[in-house]
């Protein structure tokens, strides 16, 4: 209950944190959270942290995220923890684990790439050299995490 | 093997394992019987010769062909998606041998249809039937894929034959020498490749005097288009061409390999050398994929 009141004036009784969000992501994992412009969102940056120096969160009251977005934003700040909030109290936590299998979440910037051309669902794969390294299944190009689109 | 999509795919057992069925196959120990056995062969994008070596492996065996050919796919301008293109040959072949410059386009086909796909090149991706008869030269020549000394010539950068080479030669813990104008070089997530698993490789602009230790020197062609500048194209293009008189202290074992159709870089005067080896890699295509297409067909 203690960290609770800590942020008390920002509490929400009933929706998602996502905290430990490394600095400077925020920005990105608003864009995949599929907000409809009326919730009621708190945003913090550039935060002092204990555990990672300096970090971000979010907390959106009365939603609930979807596997998409979950996997979304493990994808892009693998380092996130996530905090279901009921009642005012944490339903759960968990920390968020890059998915080893990417389905349907990011589009291949490659323009020659079949998935581009036809209805076909994106697959990824972590490259086992690199974790910040995707390989898309059907044309085989390499891409930084950071430079991918992620759909919405 | 369910289907042959990418060199990514294969384990070196299984190489080699396909390896010896294609000598098996050369020396008549195996005479895979494909009658009734009817192959598709889509060629999206022109490759006469990719073709044709199909096209005889398949009449070898005395199976047959269905030839679809030309850009794009025919059906898409009456509106036909390329998944129902796929399944409806489906419906009329046992194995579909596809190649097509959309990348990922032979994965994508493999999950449409329920027979065997063999890629037969995607674009500036994969091509493996080329590799796999590529390393069956390279084997029937030396003996063994492991720990050679390889020279690849040429454009580096855009040939999509080296970098496959240059992978799979990598599994076997080949040392690479690398010749190839500034600007046309071994690109670097290759290279980042090799280093990775370990495997030495230099970078030369000139191959006159760097050749002798060679087992293998992979020759490939320079478009004339690459370069901005024609001049710049005169300036390099004599380094890069292989003549007889380089062949003077090249060791007892080695052989002149060239995916064809080649134009000027390898000097006429090469090919009644007993170096010379592209011919036999073309005749060679033919046995690995007789090998590749009976094993799909669960023939061998
Ligand atoms: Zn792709």
């Amino acid at each position: 209950m203690s960290q609770v009141k800590q942020i008390k004036v920002n509490a929400i009784k009933n929706g998602t944190v996502i905290d430990h969000i490394t600095a400077g992501k925020i920005r990105k994992v608003l864009d995949i959270l599929h907000l409809e412009g009326n919730e009621v969102v708190m945003v913090g940056m550039n935060l002092f942290s204990n555990k990672i120096g300096r970090k971000d969160i979010v907390k959106i009251e009365n939603k609930e995220l979807s596997e998409f977005e979950v996997n979304s934003i493990a994808l892009i700040a693998p380092e996130a923890t996530l905090i279901i909030i009921k009642d005012f109290e944490v339903a759960k936590k968990a920390h968020l684990q890059l998915p080893e299998h990417i389905e349907d979440i990011i589009n291949c910037p490659n323009p020659k790439c079949i998935t581009n051309s036809e209805p076909i669902i994106s697959k990824f794969k972590l490259t086992d050299d690199q974790t910040s390294q995707v390989r898309c299944l059907y044309c085989e190009k390499k891409y930084l995490i950071d430079e991918v689109k992620i759909k919405k | 093997m369910k289907n042959l999509i990418s060199m990514r795919d294969l384990t070196t057992k299984e190489i080699m394992h396909l390896m010896e069925v294609a000598a098996k196959i050369e020396n008549g120990d195996i005479v895979p019987d494909m009658q009734r056995k009817l192959a598709a062969l889509l060629f999206f994008e022109p490759s006469t010769r990719t073709m044709f070596s199909f096209d005889t492996a398949m009449k070898r065996m005395n199976g047959d062909t269905i030839i679809m050919s030309g850009t794009k796919n025919t059906s898409a301008k009456k509106g036909e998606s390329f998944a129902d293109t796929l399944q409806t040959i489906a419906q009329y072949s046992d194995i579909i041998i596809m190649r097509s410059p959309i990348e990922g386009s032979a994965r994508y086909a493999s999950e449409v249809v329920d027979i065997p796909v063999v890629n037969a090149g995607d674009g500036a991706n994969q091509h493996p039937t080329q590799a796999l008869l590529d390393l069956y030269s390279i084997i029937k020549t030396q003996g063994s894929l492991e720990n050679l000394s390889i020279g690849l010539a040429g454009d580096l950068r855009f040939g999509r034959t080296v970098h496959s080479l240059a992978q799979a030669m990598a599994m076997f813990g080949a040392n690479f020498k690398f010749f190839s104008p500034s600007f046309l070089q071994m690109p670097q997530y290759i290279k980042d490749d090799l280093k990775n698993s370990g495997i030495k490789f230099k970078e030369y602009k000139d191959m006159d005097g760097n050749i002798s230790d060679l087992d293998i020197l992979y020759v490939t062609r320079i478009q004339k288009e690459r370069f901005a500048d024609p001049e710049d194209y005169e300036k390099v293009k004599g380094s890069y061409i292989l003549e007889k008189s380089m062949l003077s202290d090249v060791k007892e074992n080695f052989k002149v390999m060239h995916p064809l159709p080649r134009v000027d870089e390898i000097n006429k005067d090469v090919d009644n050398t007993k170096f010379a080896y592209y011919f036999p890699q073309a005749k060679n295509g033919v046995f690995t994929r007789q090998a590749i297409i009976s094993m799909l067909l669960g023939e061998v």
